[in-house]
């Protein structure tokens, strides 16, 4: 029922998009490619941090090998596009795996600072074997639209619909997934993962599989962001590429598949518009930077002022059965009575169903708890 | 052989750098638990202060004050009103909030200074020194001595601030137990402040001392910090010795790595080394608690 509903949402919004693209001229049809390739690294790491507990903070590395992967493959082994973009994917959830394995045994900090780390370390790969990936230019390489669409048929168009579809497989992957065992496992891992342990889930084997999924999202992601620029430089990777996708991360609303939509949108559309108000008000020279301040700006005002994102307050204003808004207040409503009286825990327990946000918060509360100093002195 | 004196002597000077960030960041974790991924661009953003002062016509000096202080005040400015509304919530959240405040501060600066790298003046001269034909490489210059000798400087003071003065011994206390410590009177949310204060001038220092070798420029601090945050991994993000030690190690075995092997290659090679420590040491080399969770 759940997977008709999905592929039901998917073929119209498939048509819909395909639709869409043929109105819109070359630049739109360029954000549109961008927007829907943003989109599948940002629902990949959205399934990391809200579904399965664990943080990243450099999940432009993944970008970075996924982007290089479809270069080459591209470039020397000529392989058709749809196959070069499987193999990009592939090629990140490898990385992801070696990544996920070393990052199945850390927590909270330790893993956000292992993450930036690779962020910061891959693009110096490119340098270090100039021959292979081109140094500082960077690769250049060319993909063609397919015959049978006709001469005319602009490349721009070509590269809205490929990354479109590519989307809405992914998102229909990803949400069937979320709704089947292995996404029931990963909250249950995420909620408590002693309790998971316990009732005899493989804890450090369901880590790594959401690294090597979300890894892989966002190499698809990085190999598409190539194919509609036509290159790939180690500047296009860089630690603000990361912030920017834990920023629609925490805007669209953690966990939450449809704020990884939102949240690709606004990371797409919403830059360009400041950098070009700031250029427009005598701002030119730091213009650029704009949108960084922007993002800086969104993940702390987000995280104090409402965590739950985007999507969040949606639900609160059709007030949906809002398990979110419920879930929210639920969730803080424990989280202080587990700040004031950590027997309270158990009551937590007892309600593990709830949403992405709500359970992470419980989790990370749990983990709080944990990592206080001593078990009953938490303040 | 003489490469392996400058290898090592240059690593010991780099590695210093790298105590100093993991120092600041023991301090900032061991008041509050909160683990400041802004440290870097903190550092970066003074060091541009002081480029400011020194472009103005001011001494080196008065640039090296000035960024020190205005480290300090960063630190405590942070803390209040940055990193004190994320207390009582998810770890998760204050993670988010100080990696906002990296990309923020990243931001301004690139707005402010713009994003082209600039040359930075250092106190003395970076010309290594020879004993006899034997040149000692970069890591013998006075500039190095200079670095060596004021990190553990900061780290001597540090120790007897903790060890031998009220203040420090009540900050020991807030960070051992903050109820316990309230309850005997000392004003926690002062002791946190403070703490943040010093390890915003800890990274400053840092900053000052570095910079002459990176250039400067909004993101220059980045790799800087990751190493750090490596040195105080190792040794075991709890303990001030421990973050020293780490960074010697790591500073040493980097300069051998990016010798010997691939210049480009030092953070992938930290990455490796973070991994490694966390995998078979979880507990770093020094740290004073028994267990954690990594």
């Amino acid at each position: 029922m759940t997977l008709a509903r999905h592929v039901g949402i998917a073929i119209i919004a498939t048509v819909v998009l395909l639709a869409l693209s043929s109105k819109l001229d070359s630049f739109r049809q360029y954000q549109l490619a961008q927007v829907a390739a943003t989109v599948i690294a940002v629902a990949g790491l959205t399934v990391l941090i809200g579904i399965s507990g664990q943080i990243s903070i450099g999940h432009g590395a993944f970008m970075f090998i996924g982007g290089y992967a479809t270069a080459l493959i591209v470039m020397h082994l000529k392989w058709p596009l749809a196959a070069a973009i499987l193999a990009s994917g592939l090629v990140a959830g490898v990385a992801g795996a070696i990544m996920g394995v070393a990052a199945a045994r850390l927590r909270g900090p330790y893993l956000a600072g292992a993450t930036l780390m690779l962020a910061v370390a891959l693009p110096a790969v490119a340098f270090q074997w100039q021959g292979v990936f081109g140094g500082d230019q960077g690769l250049d390489f060319t993909v063609s639209t397919p015959g049978f669409l006709g001469a005319s048929f602009q490349l721009t168009e070509w590269d809205a619909w490929v990354c479109c579809l590519s989307a809405v497989i992914v998102l229909v992957l990803l949400a069937n997934a979320l709704r089947s065992r292995v996404g029931r496992n990963w909250r249950a891992v995420r909620d408590n993962d002693t309790a998971a342990a316990l009732a005899g889930l493989n804890v450090a084997k369901l880590r790594v599989r959401a690294f090597i999924v979300s890894a892989a999202c966002a190499g698809i992601s990085g190999s598409l962001l190539a194919v509609t620029m036509l290159n790939v430089t180690p500047g296009a990777f860089t630690l603000a590429l990361s912030i920017q996708l834990l920023t629609a991360v925490v805007l669209g609303g953690v966990g939450s598949l449809a704020g990884a939509i939102w949240g690709g949108i606004i990371l797409v559309l919403v830059p360009p518009f400041l950098t070009n108000f700031a250029n427009s008000h005598g701002f030119s020279a730091g213009s650029a930077s704009v949108p960084i301040v922007g993002y800086g700006l969104v993940l702390i005002v987000v995280m104090l002022v409402f965590p739950a994102g985007i999507q969040g307050g949606i639900r609160r204003l059709l007030g949906l059965a809002g398990p979110t808004a419920a879930g929210q207040v639920n969730a803080l409503g424990r989280r202080w009575q587990l700040a004031r009286n950590p027997a309270g825990r158990g009551a937590a327990a007892e309600n593990p169903g709830g949403r992405a946000e709500a359970g992470y918060q419980i989790a990370a509360s749990e983990a709080a708890a944990n990592d206080g100093v001593t078990e009953e002195g938490t303040p | 052989m003489q490469e392996f004196v400058e290898f090592t002597l240059g690593g010991i000077t780099d590695g210093l750098i790298y105590a100093a960030i993991g120092l600041s960041l023991v301090l900032g974790w061991r008041g509050t638990r909160v683990l400041n991924f802004a440290q870097g661009g903190m550092a970066m953003f003074t060091s541009y202060i002081a480029l400011i002062v020194v472009d103005a016509g001011g001494s080196y000096w008065l640039g090296f004050v000035v960024a020190l202080a205005s480290g300090l005040l960063l630190g405590a400015v942070v803390e209040r009103v940055v990193v004190r509304p994320t207390a009582g919530k998810p770890p998760f959240n204050n993670l988010i909030v100080t990696i906002g405040l990296l990309i923020l501060i990243e931001g301004v600066a690139g707005i402010i200074y713009g994003s082209k790298n600039r040359s930075f003046p250092a106190a003395y001269s970076i010309v290594g020194a020879k004993v006899g034909n034997f040149a000692l490489g970069p890591g013998s210059s006075p500039s190095a001595i200079f670095t060596a000798a004021s990190v553990l400087a900061v780290a001597l003071l540090l120790a007897a601030l903790f060890r031998f003065t009220p203040v420090g011994l009540r900050m020991r206390a807030s960070a051992f137990s903050g109820t316990v410590a309230q309850l005997m009177g000392v004003r926690v949310g002062r002791m946190t402040t403070l703490g943040w204060a010093l390890a915003g001038l800890i990274g400053a220092l840092a900053g000052m001392l570095v910079t002459p070798q990176t250039f400067l420029y909004p993101n220059s601090m980045d790799s800087i910090f990751v190493l750090g945050f490596t040195a105080a991994v190792i040794g075991g993000l709890d303990s001030p010795v421990g973050a020293i030690v780490g960074g010697l190690l790591l500073g040493v075995l980097l300069n051998y790595v990016t010798g010997y092997v691939g210049s480009n290659l030092p953070e992938l090679a930290g990455l490796a080394i973070l991994v490694l420590v966390l995998m078979f040491r979880p507990t770093g080399l020094f740290t004073s608690t028994a267990t954690r969770q990594v």
